[in-house]
């Protein structure tokens, strides 16, 4: 489920649908504001998906390690 | 007099910057690993800004502005969208997975990994290899940059090479000098003055035109096509290719894909990945709008010239503009030795020491290493004389040369049937096939390949399939061979 959030993110950080548009809202073209508030988004999704589990499970690691609490379990393994 | 105040400025910064890098290396130990990855304990600002200080480069300050000066703002889009997002969801995709690789195994450098993973020094060295290949380049982009942006700050009286010779100067002195820790150090003062000043430049410069309003309203006048988004040069083809090809790079350049080692624990590498694209954005939008907004003010940009000094030199007082230049100049360098140290420890770890001389004595390898960035720099340097390109034309030749080996490594870290020959003709042919059209382009004799097709579309983009499907399905049909071991990049389990 992350993976197709993360392929919608990448793929409307372009904005598209605003191809060839040329309003200017507060002093910036519109697909500029688009851009900006796109990447806060992905600011703030990114930062969910670094909390959520989902971040240990994708790799493959202890899938029910939930918070960051323990989110480190690879690193408290066998450093060298 | 002013011409004295700005260069003193520069200079005097840059030696500044060294002797942060000196105070840095008297604290730190001297064992190679220390040296290359400062003993895998980078914390998260560090991390991010030292990550964030190889976006600082010429390709950034100079490249950027003058591409969004010619073609319109929507460069902004494209970086902004290749290193904010793309970027991010591979930095978790390679990065988190080679730091988990990494701390198991100990590896500093993706040759080694690959190549202890398929029990193949030929791989090792194939990897290091086209690594300082492309790295070569790049280093030369920032000794254009430099000699540019002296050009355009001094009205041309620092010549072309003055410029580019001077940062080569301090590249060397800096990297001989000081290891990771010194330039993982500079970087993050680096990166928060240059972010800082950017904004105080964007900001000085709109008020001295009357605003963000005006600013737009009289680049529109000027240049009425910068107001839709696409067009003109940003064809679908070109921004998706761009934007592919640089996020893939990036994460092979040696600097960055080193920084995936280096980590402190998984934590640094989750806040960084989260803070990215406002980090990025940040950076970008007062850049690449002031190369935007310059199409519409009165200001004379030479052929071939940067347009950021030119604007800052009009609209702000010399030293400021000096100021800017100088930290752009001591971010280039310190972005550029970290690209040289890690190239060294390319070349000596997975060249020198498995290829040449396997008994090679630390203090011998230290020296090789130091000689060879000494060396390289130096090349790049003369090869920038002869100009190549436009700052993005080099820069992305860079980039897609690296994104060339993404999807190899991509294939190696996911998939346990990955085999040695799949790897090796994955790694292999497209990049001979990129040589061949880059290599066209500069040799005068041969016809020259085209570079893209279809109205914008890369022509490394297709290379870069290929890659894909020669790693795959030359697995599927040859053997894993009895020295690789795909355990190796385990990452659960004991």
């Amino acid at each position: 489920m992350w993976i197709p959030t993360f392929a919608l993110l990448v793929a409307f950080a372009v904005p598209w649908p605003l191809w060839g548009v040329e309003r200017v809202v507060a002093g910036l073209p519109v697909w500029i504001w688009w851009h900006v508030a796109w990447l806060a988004l992905c600011a703030v999704l990114f930062s969910r998906f670094a909390r959520s589990g989902a971040w240990e499970r994708g790799m493959g690691l202890r899938p029910e390690a939930g918070d960051d609490r323990n989110a480190g379990p690879a690193a408290g393994g066998d450093r060298p | 007099m002013t011409l004295g105040l700005s260069l003193g400025i520069i200079v005097g910064y840059l030696f500044l910057a060294l002797a942060v890098g000196l105070v840095a290396y008297r604290v730190s130990e001297t064992t190679a690993e220390d040296y290359y990855l400062a003993s895998r304990s980078i914390g998260t600002v560090v991390l991010l800004f030292t990550t964030f200080a190889t976006l600082l480069s010429a390709f950034t300050f100079f490249g950027g502005p003058n591409l969004a000066f010619a073609a319109g703002p929507e460069w902004l889009i494209v970086m902004g969208t290749l290193d904010g997002v793309l970027f991010a969801v591979l930095w978790y995709a390679i990065g988190y997975k080679q730091w988990l690789i990494g701390n198991r195994n100990g590896y500093v450098t993706l040759g080694e990994m690959l190549g202890d993973r398929f029990g193949s020094t030929g791989l090792r060295a194939l990897v290091a290899g086209v690594s300082l290949l492309w790295l070569f380049p790049y280093v030369m982009l920032q000794q254009m940059g430099a000699g540019e942006a002296l050009v355009g700050l001094t009205d041309g009286v620092v010549p072309y090479w003055g410029g580019a010779a001077l940062i080569t100067a301090f590249m060397i002195l800096y990297v001989v000098l000081a290891g990771m820790r010194g330039v993982a150090w500079t970087d993050t003062i680096q990166g928060l003055f240059m972010l800082s000043v950017v904004w105080i430049a964007a900001v000085w410069v709109v008020s001295a035109v009357g605003g963000v309003g005006a600013a737009t309203g009289a680049m529109l006048d000027a240049r009425p096509d910068f107001g839709s988004f696409g067009g003109g040069t940003y064809s679908v083809g070109f921004i998706v290719s761009t934007v592919i090809t640089i996020s893939f790079g990036v994460t092979m350049f040696p600097q960055i894909n080193q920084r995936f080692f280096v980590a402190k624990s998984g934590e640094t590498l989750k806040r960084s990945f989260a803070l990215w694209p406002v980090l990025v954005l940040l950076l970008f939008v007062p850049a690449f709008m002031l190369g935007a907004w310059a199409a519409g003010m009165p200001v004379d940009v030479p052929e071939g010239g940067n347009v950021l000094p030119v604007v800052l030199n009009e609209y702000t007082p010399a030293w400021f503009a000096a100021l800017v230049i100088a930290g752009a100049m001591a971010a280039m360098m310190s972005s550029s030795d970290s690209m040289l140290l890690s190239g060294s420890s390319y070349f000596t770890r997975d060249l020198y020491r498995p290829v040449i001389n396997a008994d090679a004595s630390e203090r011998r390898e230290a020296w090789v290493a130091r000689i060879g960035v000494a060396a390289f720099a130096l090349l790049s340097f003369v090869a920038s004389l002869f100009r190549p390109g436009t700052l993005i034309e080099v820069g992305g030749t860079a980039f897609s040369g690296f994104a060339l080996l993404a999807l190899p490594v991509l294939c190696a870290l996911y998939w346990d049937r990955t085999t040695r020959t799949g790897m090796i003709a994955g790694v292999l042919v497209p990049q001979v096939a990129y040589l061949a059209v880059v290599l066209s382009a500069v040799v005068g004799f041969v016809p020259t390949l085209p570079r893209t097709v279809a109205g914008g579309w890369d022509v490394a983009l297709g290379l870069m399939a290929l890659s894909a499907v020669l790693t795959v399905g030359v697995s599927l049909l040859t053997a894993p061979t009895a020295e690789g071991d795909a355990s190796r990049f385990a990452v659960a389990g004991d």
